[in-house]
């Protein structure tokens, strides 16, 4: 097991892809053989210059990267504190973050010689991004989606749809993500002799939440770099949200080692903590398994998984990365939450002051940066990850506020 | 491996002894309720099943196809947990001390619960094994090792992936017997080519003295008896499950209809199990 290794907090999973107790590999044993052969292939990769060659070839002309950093100077006025930078990776192409992991799994898949990808999506971002990477890869893509999620998120149904992606509306469950899930494991478990599974957040059995992590981290890395050209140093606060935790272990791993920074991590109240209806794994929830790994999980007291609630469908998972369950436990990143209310209130705040119609998972994010720039001097940075752009949720934000389009 | 004999031992020799393999047959406790299910679980043994699979219903059975998980959803609905599962063991075994009864199901409510508060109370209970589908071979320190310390057997899954290379990490602490599952895919759904299985059992007994049970997409007693002629069990689970929601009244209660049916499922899989050698 991995305890708080002497050369730093950015070492881990162990051998058995443990985060302290959480991670692991807790799956039937059918996808055992595959899991051993995925984590074998990502080490060959990652030993593979040619690999990391295209990878970044692809994230340059592909996605567009690097992203931008941006100083949001009207926000920062509006809050009266901490200069507030965005990391802009709604600005990629398809429109949020998880293209980074898409290309990098793509790649492995085509060097496992699969035939056939599938993937699960709660707000439709990695769903479109997956549904892209096979697009151009040329391989058929299967794309697992909660019946519920189909209804809040058209627009994006309507793009995988687009890029040649076959939809499978989930109805089991409450029809979210974490059921979507079950349904792609299903899939996987029947097709495995051919099929990638492309899991788009930083959880799931091991190798996938230090591939996802690894493959997302780019965005930290251009980060820091990028901070210290404009600003000579880091910053003092890094604010991402969390539903599984792919954008915020994506922008928080190269930062862990760095001490002056503090590192918050913002998960979606729903409702508020006081009601049942949210999805703060770590605030509300205890360690269990599910999904291929240990972490904070949403539960009972008998250990049934609950069904989150949040706004934002990608933020509705009862689980999170095993990495930031970790993180939690070691007290490296604070771990706070922001309202449905809260989320809303952001995503006008940023769309009107900054010509920025952000997702509403990055709405999260920024309304606590709300609640923290105010109390930091004006001399102090935050960055936070922008990690998706709103069009997708300009129909659901609209029935929020009582508003016909 | 173990060092003590257990009721699923004795039970597989019994069978042996009588040349038929042995019917395992699978009922979630819990569904449709707790009364109807514990009524369920005491039928089966006269009406032919040697050993019992008990599911543990789960919010999220990643491994199961649309009969298992329904059963799941209703038994939760009606009030069942992992302490309401023990204790139908509990009183299944004021009455019967012959009959096996494996504990099939996920980790995490038993996790939850604490695992040696769990075994403690599934031994006294008088389970007799456990098949966990999401603990595999690499988290054996987990339950599995703990549970054979308990005297509880830990059932692995064999599979169709599961190479040469892979073989003996499966076999490695399996007791009991071992549970081969004749297709790659989910519960209730597939079945088997029959000669396919067969083959593949064959590098597998050439590897361990434990009994293997044959489970997934095995529904009519023809595919039992085929399965019977190579195999040391045969398991039958969604097609006795689904019984119940054929067969309950609008309120959700197992009906005469519902025994009997599972009553006559059990008998014809076991006659043609007996005639199948």
């Amino acid at each position: 097991m991995s305890e708080k290794k002497p050369n730093g907090l950015r070492e881990g999973p162990d051998e058995n892809g443990f985060f302290g107790i959480f991670g692991g590999r807790f799956v039937a044993e059918t996808l055992m053989p595959n899991i051993l052969a995925l984590e074998e292939a990502y080490d060959t990769a990652k030993a593979d210059p040619a690999f990391a060659a295209e990878l970044k070839h692809l994230g340059k002309y592909y996605t567009g990267r690097p992203s931008p950093i941006y100083l949001a100077e009207r926000l920062t006025e509006h809050f009266g504190g901490a200069k507030v930078y965005f990391k802009r990776d709604e600005l990629n192409h398809t429109g949020s973050h998880k293209i980074n992991n898409c290309l990098g799994q793509i790649l492995l898949a085509k060097r496992m010689g699969a035939k056939r990808i599938i993937a699960e999506t709660g707000a439709g971002q990695h769903g479109v991004a997956a549904a892209t990477v096979a697009a151009r890869f040329g391989l058929p893509c299967t794309v697992y989606m909660g019946a519920k999620d189909i209804e809040r998120q058209k627009p994006n149904v309507f793009r995988m749809r687009l890029l040649g992606a076959k939809i499978v509306a989930v109805t089991n469950g409450a029809g979210t993500l974490k059921d979507a899930m079950n349904e792609a494991l299903r899939d996987w478990v029947a097709n495995v002799e051919d099929t990638f599974y492309i899991i788009g957040t930083a959880a799931g059995p091991h190798p996938y939440p230090m591939m996802v992590r690894d493959f997302q981290s780019i965005i930290g890395e251009e980060a820091k770099q990028q901070i210290q050209q404009e600003e000579g140093r880091l910053p003092d606060a890094l604010v991402a949200c969390i539903g599984g935790g792919s954008n915020a272990i994506g922008l928080f791993h190269p930062f862990l080692d760095d001490e002056s920074v503090k590192i918050y991590g913002v998960e979606a109240g729903g409702k508020g903590l006081d009601t049942d209806e949210h999805c703060a794994s770590l605030a509300g929830g205890e360690p269990g398994v599910l999904h291929g790994n240990r972490t904070y999980l949403l539960q009972d007291d008998d250990g049934q998984i609950l069904e989150g609630h949040s706004i934002s469908a990608g933020l509705d998972y009862p689980g999170i990365g095993p990495e930031h369950s970790w993180l939690k436990e070691i007290g490296r990143v604070q771990y706070v939450n922001a309202t449905d209310k809260e989320a809303l209130a952001a995503f006008q705040l940023c769309t009107l002051q900054e010509g920025i119609i952000p997702a509403l998972e990055p709405s999260h994010a920024l309304a606590y940066v709300a609640k923290l720039a105010p109390t930091m001097d004006k001399d102090q940075i935050i960055l936070m990850n922008l990690c998706g752009r709103g069009d997708k949720d300009v129909f659901a934000v609209a029935e929020h506020l009582g508003q016909e389009i | 491996m173990t060092n003590f004999t257990t009721r699923l031992d004795a039970k597989f020799q019994q069978c042996k002894a009588q040349g038929h393999a042995a019917l395992n047959c699978f009922i979630t406790a819990g569904d449709p309720n707790y009364d109807d299910a514990l009524k369920m679980l005491k039928l089966l043994p006269a009406a032919g099943a040697d050993v019992i699979e008990l599911g543990m219903p789960f919010t999220d059975p990643a491994a199961e196809g649309v009969t298992i998980q329904l059963s799941y959803e209703r038994a939760l609905a009606a009030g069942q947990t992992v302490a309401k599962t023990l204790q139908m063991v509990r009183e299944f075994r004021k009455d019967d001390q012959d009959t096996p009864i494996v504990l099939m199901g996920y980790y995490n409510p038993i996790y939850h619960m604490g695992c040696d508060k769990f075994l403690d109370q599934a031994k006294e209970a008088g389970v007799d094994g456990l098949i966990i589908v999401d603990l595999p071979p690499e988290a054996d320190d987990e339950l599995c090792l703990p549970a054979i310390e308990n005297g509880i057997n830990f059932i692995r899954l064999a599979t169709p992936t599961t190479d040469a290379k892979r073989l003996p990490r499966v076999l490695q602490n399996t007791s009991g017997f071992l549970y081969y599952v004749s297709i790659n895919g989910i519960t209730g759904t597939a079945t088997p080519d029959f000669s396919v299985v067969e083959n593949a059992l064959i590098p597998i007994k050439a590897a361990t003295d434990l009994p293997i049970a044959v489970g997934f997409g095995i529904r009519t007693p023809e595919h039992a008896a085929a399965v019977a002629k190579f195999a040391d069990g045969v398991v039958v689970g969604s097609a006795l499950v689904n019984i119940i929601p054929n067969t309950m009244d609008k309120n959700g209660k197992a009906t005469a209809e519902t025994f009997e049916q599972l009553t006559n499922l059990t008998k014809s899989l076991k006659q043609a199990i007996i005639n199948a050698r």
